[in-house]
């Protein structure tokens, strides 16, 4: 495979493929909107024109799985134009360990989202999927950008699809909900903004012109001086807002609760992830020894654990069945959180893990929810009173979806957490086992909502008729509980493709640490 | 390029030597055109009666001197003239806020031939009064000398009080006049006194010499200056509506005509701007630490007050006024830096923020009518079931006011430039970017406002149908969000327009001038902002 993908050059121009595709999709449908017009059949073109789009780009990164050389733990595919010559900025691109099974899970997501609101997207058809289109570029670029300012572009890009997809076809409170998005996101990325142009403008020293090349603007910024605190700030507040941590995290059940299907299925499988991302990409390498300083670090961590159980506490607790899924996502990026900043191989390993397979369960766990709403229009948990006679199937695919986010052995999420906790161990070790109590409230929130929703005696008349899932539905689902069981039982080739560049974040932020503990004030180079 | 005999070539550039009257001529050979083209549009508009068609024929008239007087001014630019010392300037800051300006002419004159059609204004002078305001601000650009700059200033304020009060029938019009009247000459008034006691101080009107004056005998302290330097400050506040001298803004741009609105909102503050930042760069650099923290707290209470009143507004022109309050707010942030890199970003942000002003006002030009002016942000709900052309056009145009990446074109690099500009200064303004990144962020909320009413609520019940938007309007609307979305994706040819527009300003300060921030490399700006 590997030769065969190197005799079409794969390398040299999958990333920009990769942008190139949904971004033209989204014109080419958007177009047929204003030519064809909204009728029924142009809906059902559209709905059929972007999901084969979206599987014609995962269908091409697919490749990245084998033309990539998992011992490199430096940039793989890289693409590089000149962008805007007088500021400096480059449209460079490029994939490495920590990327690239992000731009894989994006693309493998996208398709099934669009299925997943297959029927419930009534309305502006064409819009909804020409948006659909531009947030997996943004998404896409985000994990690809190797310019600080190309990244900023795509971090922003991101953001204004999910508002109107959150805001035209959400629920009830849709617009608070998309508002609230917005604004929070917002104000952490805009002091980001002026962290990076500082950084740039700092990296392009006396040539006069800014320079955001990634490496060039580690080189500078892993010099600690005295800003580097604020800049570390400007970086941490537009992630952690992301992620969302403790106690960042106030938009994120209303914008997950109001989303469609197919938003809460990517705000909660990708979007979340860019935040843990950001942190593993910029925030570490950027500011080794401001992310390496024992109080921040623990502040982090602890702000990190706090957000695992209060998640699962509030999680606990929720009648609505939505609310509960986007409490547990808190819950679990608390997790990759703890695995980052403990910064150990296995434990950053264990991050990226929690990442992919939060990205699964939790999506296919939003499908399920949404499938089961567009039946029943309630979302209320005491609402449905046992239907697993009545659903077999759905209940069956519910109660593994389940276990696998509260990670039950042989599914992706007991090797996840599984490595943060040994990982993070070795450094947090108390962290860590309040940490755990995590594990366990998973599973008594959604083996308690499980009881409530399919297994107890079916006590509410309406609920008698529904229908099971169809074939579409079952087809949507199939990909993830395969994707959960692969990577529960076999996840070494996953984990691998991680290896090199994890080891090789791990190694030089420790470095820096060492150095900045040793001599404080006169910490060198990388 | 052919040289004329007369003309002495410096390196490559034609020197003209403004002591030789006929060179000085040369040199405001485009602001000559366009007043006699105006002039004779004057008669013109005397000629027959008043009258909807007459008033078109003028206006299309206009439309020419100020299309004639674009192409005289691109061929100065481009063939690169340089002067000596004297009462105007050569030089591409010049020229290149004139195609701003004009630029802003062309497109109000065409939205205005619709509007005044539509509200029953037949007075054909209306137009020709566009261009003799347009005459003032390209003087007000090229001045290099206060009392050539206060000639501009006032041919320009003079038409445009006219202009505001255009609309006799309606109150709020001619309360807006009179309130712009009073307050422009209470505000000119400043300027005259400013301008006194520089001179009173220096001994001259011409910037250049009062920069150098300034530095051969040491000024700085001079109380008599420095009073001076303040006043003009005042004086100028008021020209753009600076906070805390904005109080007149929202009533006037509520009141005028809605395309004169726009002329204010774009024109006449980049003529402002660009009077300003040549005074302050060119005359005043050499005191850069003199005015520095008064502009720096000039520029954060304007970007704070403007954007946190814009919030409270349900009249989109009033929005659109303190909107355009908190922009002078990230403009002085340009100035405040005072670098050429700040000059070709304030040229940049200049021509982002006309475009999508005026983008913004056609809209509301086009949807409005003579029964109901739709200026109220109801108005704008659901707009996107009726017509998602127009929604979507409206959306660019805020998101690029925003700063947006992208979907906002133009106006996230705008935004961009200013930061970078100010972080690369030899006194880092960092304090004052985060500031204007945070005022960016409360603008959030009334820019996305709009949007929201647009895409995400209904179309009232009842609600009258909307009328068509015309052909001048749809062409501006278009026009203006085609040019901001493909420089958002590919900002590299206005980059290196807005360049050519700088490394004039002799008295740029240098890095000497001003004293480096305590810790090199810390984000913590200069002391003296404290």
């Amino acid at each position: 495979m590997a030769a065969f993908l190197a005799s079409l050059n794969y390398n040299a121009w999958v990333l920009p493929a990769l942008l190139l595709i949904p971004t033209l999709g989204a014109l080419i449908v958007w177009a047929h909107g204003v030519v064809v017009g909204q009728g029924d059949a142009a809906s059902r073109t559209a709905r059929r024109l972007t999901f084969a789009i979206l599987v014609f780009e995962f269908l091409v990164s697919m490749g990245l799985w084998w033309s990539l050389d998992v011992r490199v733990a430096d940039w793989q595919a890289g693409f590089d134009r000149p962008w805007i010559d007088a500021w400096g900025a480059r449209f460079s691109l490029g994939v490495d360990g920590l990327s690239v099974m992000m731009v894989l899970l994006t693309t493998f997501l996208m398709p099934l989202a669009i299925l997943g609101g297959w029927t419930s997207i009534r309305s502006k058809v064409h819009g909804y999927h020409a948006l659909m289109l531009l947030l997996t570029t943004g998404m896409l670029g985000v994990f690809v950008a190797r310019d600080l300012f190309l990244f900023y572009v795509m971090w922003e890009v991101m953001l204004v699809p999910m508002y109107f997809i959150i805001g035209i076809w959400g629920g009830e409170r849709r617009i608070y909900a998309s508002l609230k998005f917005f604004i929070y996101t917002m104000v952490g990325s805009l002091l980001m903004l002026v962290a990076i142009v500082y950084l740039g403008v700092q990296a392009g020293g006396a040539s006069g012109r800014p320079n955001f090349d990634y490496d060039a603007i580690v080189a500078v910024a892993s010099q600690s001086s005295a800003g580097s605190f604020w800049l570390f700030g400007a970086f941490f507040l537009a992630f952690a807002v992301k992620v969302p941590m403790f106690p960042f995290h106030t938009w994120l059940p209303d914008a997950h609760v109001e989303a469609p299907t197919a938003g809460s299925v990517i705000l909660a499988g990708i979007l979340l992830k860019l935040g843990t991302y950001g942190f593993l990409r910029v925030a570490l390498p950027f500011f080794p020894a401001v992310a390496m300083d024992p109080t921040v670090r623990t502040a982090i961590i602890a702000l990190a654990v706090i957000g695992v159980v209060y998640g699962s506490l509030v999680a606990l607790v929720q009648p609505d069945i939505k609310k509960l899924v986007a409490y547990s996502s808190v819950a679990h990026l608390g997790f990759v959180m703890l695995g980052i900043f403990a910064l150990t191989v296995e434990s950053v390993q264990g991050a990226l893990m929690v990442m992919i397979g939060h990205g699964l369960s939790t999506g296919a766990l939003f499908l399920l929810v949404g499938i089961i709403y567009e039946r029943t229009h309630t979302r209320l948990i005491d609402h449905y009173g046992g239907i697993a006679k009545v659903v077999p199937l759905f209940a069956t695919i519910l109660t593994v979806v389940a276990l696998s986010s509260i990670g039950l052995p042989g599914t992706n999420g007991f090797v996840a957490e599984f490595l943060v906790m040994v990982g993070a161990y070795r450094t947090y070790p108390v962290f860590t086992v309040v940490s755990a109590t995590g594990v366990v409230l998973a599973a008594a929130y959604l083996l308690w909502a499980l009881q409530r929703m399919i297994y107890n005696k079916l006590d509410n008349p309406q609920m008698a008729a529904l229908r099971d899932l169809n074939w579409r539905e079952f087809g949507l689902l199939v990909p993830i509980l395969a994707g959960i069981l692969w990577m529960g039982v076999y996840p070494k080739p996953v984990l691998d493709r991680m290896e090199a560049s994890v080891q090789r974040l791990v190694e030089t932020v420790g470095a820096q640490r060492s150095v900045a503990q040793r001599a404080p004030g006169e910490s060198g180079g990388r | 390029m052919m040289h004329p005999g007369w003309l002495q070539t410096q390196g490559e550039a034609l020197a003209l030597d403004l002591t030789k009257p006929l060179h000085l001529t040369l040199a405001i050979a485009p602001d000559l055109v366009l007043v006699a083209g105006a002039m004779m549009l004057l008669l013109y508009a005397a000629w027959s009666p008043e009258s909807a068609q007459h008033s078109r024929r003028v206006a299309l008239g206009s439309m020419v001197v100020a299309l004639l007087t674009l192409v005289a001014v691109l061929g100065f630019g481009a063939a690169g003239f340089v002067a000596g010392p004297g009462p105007v300037a050569v030089d591409g800051f010049r020229w290149t806020s004139d195609v701003i300006f004009l630029l802003a002419t062309i497109i109000v004159i065409g939205l205005s031939m619709e509007y005044n059609a539509r509200e029953g204004i037949v007075t054909p002078e209306a137009h020709v009064l566009v261009l003799f305001a347009t005459v003032g601000m390209m003087l007000m650009a090229a001045a290099r000398d206060l009392m050539v700059l206060f000639l501009g200033i006032e041919t320009m304020s003079i038409a445009v009080y006219v202009l505001v009060g255009l609309n006799r029938r309606q109150a709020r019009s001619a309360e807006g006049a009179l309130k712009y009247f009073l307050l422009g000459a209470f505000s000119t008034a400043f300027l005259l006194y400013g301008i006194a006691l520089v001179y009173g101080a220096t001994g001259a009107t011409n910037l250049s010499v009062i920069g150098g004056r300034i530095a051969a005998l040491a000024l700085g302290d001079s109380p008599m200056l420095l009073v001076g330097v303040a006043l003009l400050l005042v004086g100028f506040g008021f020209k753009l509506a600076a906070a805390p001298f904005h109080m007149w803004a929202p009533d006037v741009y509520e009141g005028a005509p809605t395309p004169i609105t726009a002329y204010m909102a774009a024109g006449v503050k980049a003529a402002a701007f660009a009077a300003f930042l040549r005074v302050w760069i060119e005359a005043f650099g050499h005191i850069y630490t003199a005015w520095h923290d008064a502009l720096w707290w000039l520029a954060a209470a304007t970007m704070v007050v403007g954007n946190l009143v814009a919030l409270q507004q349900r009249n989109i022109k009033r929005m659109l006024a303190y909107s355009s309050i908190g922009h002078t707010g990230f403009l002085l942030v340009a100035v405040t830096a005072a670098t050429p890199q700040a000059t070709s970003a304030f040229l940049f942000y200049l021509l982002a923020y006309t475009l999508a002003t005026m983008g913004a006002f056609a809209i509301i030009i086009g949807l409005g009518s003579t029964e109901s002016p739709r200026e109220r942000i109801e108005d704008f709900h659901g707009l996107w079931f009726e017509r998602p052309g127009l929604a979507i056009a409206m959306t660019v145009f805020m998101l690029a006011m925003l700063g947006f990446p992208v979907f906002g074109g133009m106006g996230f690099f705008a935004k961009w430039y200013v930061l970078q500009a100010a972080i690369d200064a030899p006194a880092p303004q960092v304090r004052l970017a985060v500031l204007l990144v945070l005022a960016t962020t409360i603008s959030a909320g009334y820019y996305l406002y709009v949007v929201m009413v647009m895409f995400m609520k209904p179309r009232p019940e009842g609600a009258p149908a909307l009328p068509s938007v015309s052909p001048l309007s749809r062409a501006v609307i278009v026009g203006s969000a085609a040019l901001l979305l493909v420089f958002g994706l590919f900002p590299d040819p206005v980059v290196r327009w807005a360049r050519a527009g700088t490394g004039v300003m002799p008295g740029m300060p240098s890095a000497a001038a001003i004293p480096s921030p305590a810790v090199t490399g810390s984000p913590a700006p200069t002391g003296t902002s404290r």
